[in-house]
């Protein structure tokens, strides 16, 4: 005890912010400078507002299928070049599609970024596809939907849980797609979506390394500012959730299954622009509940005070354009029913709310989350991700500076508070995960 | 346009591809070596401390101890049960990882500037006082036992138990660190006792450390953490050769893609050739989309996400791994133009365009491996573990560039062998059986 006293009065540090500069340029690109001149290393970064969520109708998947095929000839360039020139400079590079985002990444010397700039403005405006592209790389998406999802029984539930939780939002439905919308996939779906969705006035440029504002500026202008924008690119609507009212609860039956296990996730706010209170205060939720596997609640109450599961945690990530969800998983103890771990798991939730948050639990958090701070900007490509996701996700520059000091700020109450809202069962899918119904007998 | 731009972008390499990080070498007042990069913009310290001898040193009958024992040091010790130690790491906002490995065991810290002494006190605890309660050990075996029984289920880890187990039988190599049922079953408080009394050894230790702290420091940080472990080691098991023959092993698992390791023996790391295969490795399955496997099984024929080949030197024996996966109907297509692939790269090698650009690649992204405190003292534990010299990191890119055309195509004839190659299938296969 001595010991942690002397480490909460000792750990009185200030979270410096890194050092960020904003631009836009005329053609509405928006750009994002992080500068850390410790290594003559750059991460290129270029996001565009355009996830599997903005997909149209029947063609699931589309966007990560994009993705892929962005790396295909332009009118300027063969197919493969873009990637052959990163790996001749000693680079890497890749690419990521969510739900509300899709991103392409190279990190170089920082000497580098000139060309990487102009193969990445080149790949925005002039793709040229092949129907053979077409045909392979959907061989190729489907075997990447088999290798994460069809070899996978926890990705498999997964997918149904999160298609039980919205009931009219697009987050129901998978980034990667939908195995039958994927096998339809041509050269019509991808080119339409490139076309409405790939200009400079959707998409984020982050630049973060050794490298000064002024120069990436002016870089961007020369390789980015000549691209006209999209005049009619939709504003970003989604259908929104109604109210939930009514519990939702699967068994998900998978031979391959070794471990039965419940899965339980509720429909929780997201961090939004100037309103990032809530989501603060889920993130220190997840934490108090089951955060650590030692010191939060559902591990002392299922794994220490009583025999009743192998592992339980909490989960949330407040990083989406719209509401996403809060998640709860618990493995039972050999001998342990999940009916009984489900009991237990509710039973100490139901604690939690009943008797209040530990001051020194919360103390212990906020420190840990402003350590968190100094650690992050050890990652300059970690800190280049933080913006262009945030920027991709409705909030500002403005908000992701100011979330550090937000999250100082949540109180016990708030917490409590937000937990009330969002523990609500009728806003809930539980999943039971087993090998066979047998087990439930 | 293009072109010219590429053709400038690829004279610049050679004159800036030089890792800039600055090594130490110290040596603590009892004698313990290690090596440091100082870095103060962050007030933070990355420390990698890597044992020789790892899970190879899990005594008979007693398969997972190691494992376990690294499992539990973060569940109490000295005067703090699990949770009190938990507590007092959390409130200091330190990491401590504590790593099992075929080879080695390892512990990597990373901690604030401010509250180091504080910090260090709590990991030297663990390092040389863990408790292993009899309750901590219950709780732990249990998470152990459950990920023994999932894995059971997974592809991958049944395709990489098959192939350790029919290349290496009763070798240590030939089954998981994790151990079984039974014999993590059978694992008691003095068994683990023991696995901690040989894995930690001051005579097998490296360390590398990077953040802000002054080589004086750490000297004296290092002696305070490391005293009190026993400066003698148990000895190490004998080398062992990669038994299995050319052919196939399927290994029937009801799941949509079939998942196939492969290999045959591969080269040590100190070998002079090393170099040579290493850049044979890259061209052929190493190097992401740019490989030619990638090319000739994904790029051209959509047949998989991902196909993948790697060296694995380790300490006892040296093996030639790769891994590939597709649908069930198209995995026999795909391991056809691997063995294709495999005889084609031992037969005629590589080209003068393939070598210069796997070079190229090499040298130009060697520098941009050190990024970030973590990662740095990592490299520099590893680096010592494996019996570099600090010099290493200036003299790496003129090894590579050393390599001529007619060096990686005499080793690409020795290394490469498509009749010694064995794939181990998990899944259900069209047209593939295990072969006599």
């Amino acid at each position: 005890m001595r010991l942690l006293a002397a480490a909460l009065s000792l750990v009185a540090f200030s979270a410096t912010a890194e050092e960020v500069t904003t631009y836009q340029l005329d053609n509405g690109m928006d750009i994002v400078v992080i500068e850390d001149h410790r290594a003559p290393v750059v991460v290129h970064m270029l996001w565009y507002k355009a996830g599997s969520a903005d997909e149209p109708v029947g063609s699931s998947g589309v966007a990560h299928y994009l993705e892929h095929l962005l790396f295909k000839a332009t009118e300027n360039v063969e197919s493969g070049e873009f990637q052959r020139v990163v790996a001749e400079n000693g680079g890497s590079d890749n690419a990521f599609t969510s739900f509300d985002y899709t991103g392409y990444f190279q990190r170089v010397a920082a000497d580098r970024l000139p060309l990487m700039m102009q193969y990445e403005a080149d790949r925005m405006n002039n793709l040229v596809l092949t129907e053979e592209d077409i045909v392979t790389e959907r061989g190729v998406i489907l075997e990447e939907r088999n290798q994460r999802v069809e070899n996978s029984p926890s990705a498999l539930a997964r997918e149904q849980m999160r298609a039980a939780q919205y009931l009219n939002h697009r987050y129901g439905v998978p980034i990667i797609g939908w195995k039958h919308e994927m096998e339809t996939l041509d050269m019509d779906d991808a080119l339409s979506f490139y076309d409405l969705y790939y200009s400079p006035n959707n998409a984020i440029l982050v630049v973060a390394g050794d490298v000064q504002p002024d120069d990436v500026l002016a870089l961007a202008e020369q390789y980015y500012g000549p691209i006209p924008a999209e005049p009619d690119l939709p504003e970003r609507i989604r259908s929104q959730e109604p109210p939930q009212t009514a519990e939702r609860r699967l068994v998900f039956e998978d031979p391959r299954v070794s471990q039965p296990y419940i899965s339980r996730t509720y429909i929780a706010p997201e961090r939004d622009a100037d309103a990032q209170k809530d989501a603060a205060a889920l993130t220190y939720l997840a934490d108090l509940l089951g955060g650590s596997s030692f010191t939060s609640v559902l591990p002392i109450a299922l794994q220490f005070d009583a025999n009743i599961a192998v592992y339980s945690g909490a989960f949330y990530d407040g990083l989406n354009l719209d509401d996403g969800t809060f998640g709860l998983t618990v493995v039972p103890a050999d001998g342990v029913s999940l009916q009984e771990a489900e009991t237990a798991m509710d039973a100490a939730i139901e604690a939690f709310l009943d008797e209040g948050i530990d001051p020194a639990r919360m103390d212990a958090l906020r420190v840990q989350l402003k350590a968190s701070e100094i650690y992050a900007r050890d990652d300059v490509g970690g800190l280049a991700r933080r913006y262009g996701a945030a920027l991709t996700s409705g909030l500002t520059v403005e908000d992701v500076q100011a979330w550090p000091e937000i999250l100082q700020s949540v109180t016990a109450d708030e917490v409590l508070d937000v937990a009330r809202r969002v523990l609500v069962r009728d806003q809930s899918v539980t999943g039971w995960i087993v090998p066979s119904r047998e087990v439930l007998q | 346009m293009i072109r010219f731009v590429l053709a400038i972008a690829l004279s610049l390499t050679a004159a800036t591809a030089r890792a800039q990080i600055e090594i130490q070498e110290i040596t603590s007042p009892s004698g313990v070596d290690a090596w440091l990069v100082e870095e103060d913009s962050i007030p933070f310290i990355a420390l990698e401390l890597i044992f020789d001898g790892g899970a190879t040193l899990d005594l008979p009958g007693k398969r997972g101890a190691t494992n376990l024992m690294m499992a539990l040091l973060e569940e109490g010790s000295g005067d703090l049960d699990a949770r009190g130690f938990q507590e007092a790491r959390e409130n200091l906002a330190a990491s401590f990882r504590f790593n099992a490995g075929d080879d080695s065991v390892s512990v990597s810290a990373v901690f604030l500037t401010e509250n180091q002494d504080e910090a260090m006190a709590l990991l030297r605890d663990a390092l040389v006082s863990p408790r292993f309660d009899q309750s901590a050990i219950d709780r732990v075996r249990a998470q152990v036992l459950s990920g023994i029984r999932s894995d059971a289920n997974d592809p991958n880890r049944i395709a990489g138990a098959t192939l350790d187990a029919l290349a290496f039988g009763d070798h240590p190599y030939g089954s998981a660190i994790d151990g079984t049922e039974d014999s993590v079953a059978g694992l008691t408080q003095a068994d683990l006792f023991e696995a901690h009394e040989n894995a930690f050894s001051t005579a097998r230790v490296h360390v590398g450390a990077a953040g802000d702290i002054r080589a004086d420091e750490l000297g004296v940080l290092i002696d305070d953490l490391l005293g009190g472990l026993p400066d003698e080691a148990p000895e190490l098991p004998d080398h062992v050769e990669f038994a299995l023959d050319g052919g196939t092993t399927v290994v029937p698992f009801e799941t949509p893609q079939s998942v196939a390791l492969f290999g045959h023996s591969g080269i040590e790391r100190d070998d002079e050739d090393f170099f040579a295969a290493f850049i044979i490795n890259e061209v052929l399955g190493g190097r992401g989309v740019e490989s030619r496997l990638m090319r000739e099984v994904r790029e051209k024929r959509g047949l998989t996400y991902g196909v993948s080949t790697f060296l694995v030197p380790k300490d006892f024996t040296e093996t030639y791994l790769g891994q590939v996966a597709s649908a069930n109907d198209r995995i026999a297509e795909a391991i056809a133009v691997i063995r294709d692939e495999w005889a084609l790269m031992a037969r005629e090698g590589l080209s003068q365009d393939e070598l210069d650009a796997a070079k190229t690649y090499l040298t130009g992204s060697y520098p941009l491996r050190f990024d970030g405190n973590a990662e740095i003292a990592g490299i520099l534990a590893g680096m010592q573990s494996v019996g570099l010299g600090t010099d290493y990191v200036a003299n790496r890119n003129d090894f590579i560039t050393a390599v001529t055309l007619e060096d990686v195509n005499r080793v690409a004839a020795e290394l490469l062998d498509p009749d010694r190659l064995h794939f181990v299938v998990v899944g259900q296969p069209e047209g593939l059986e295990t072969t006599e």
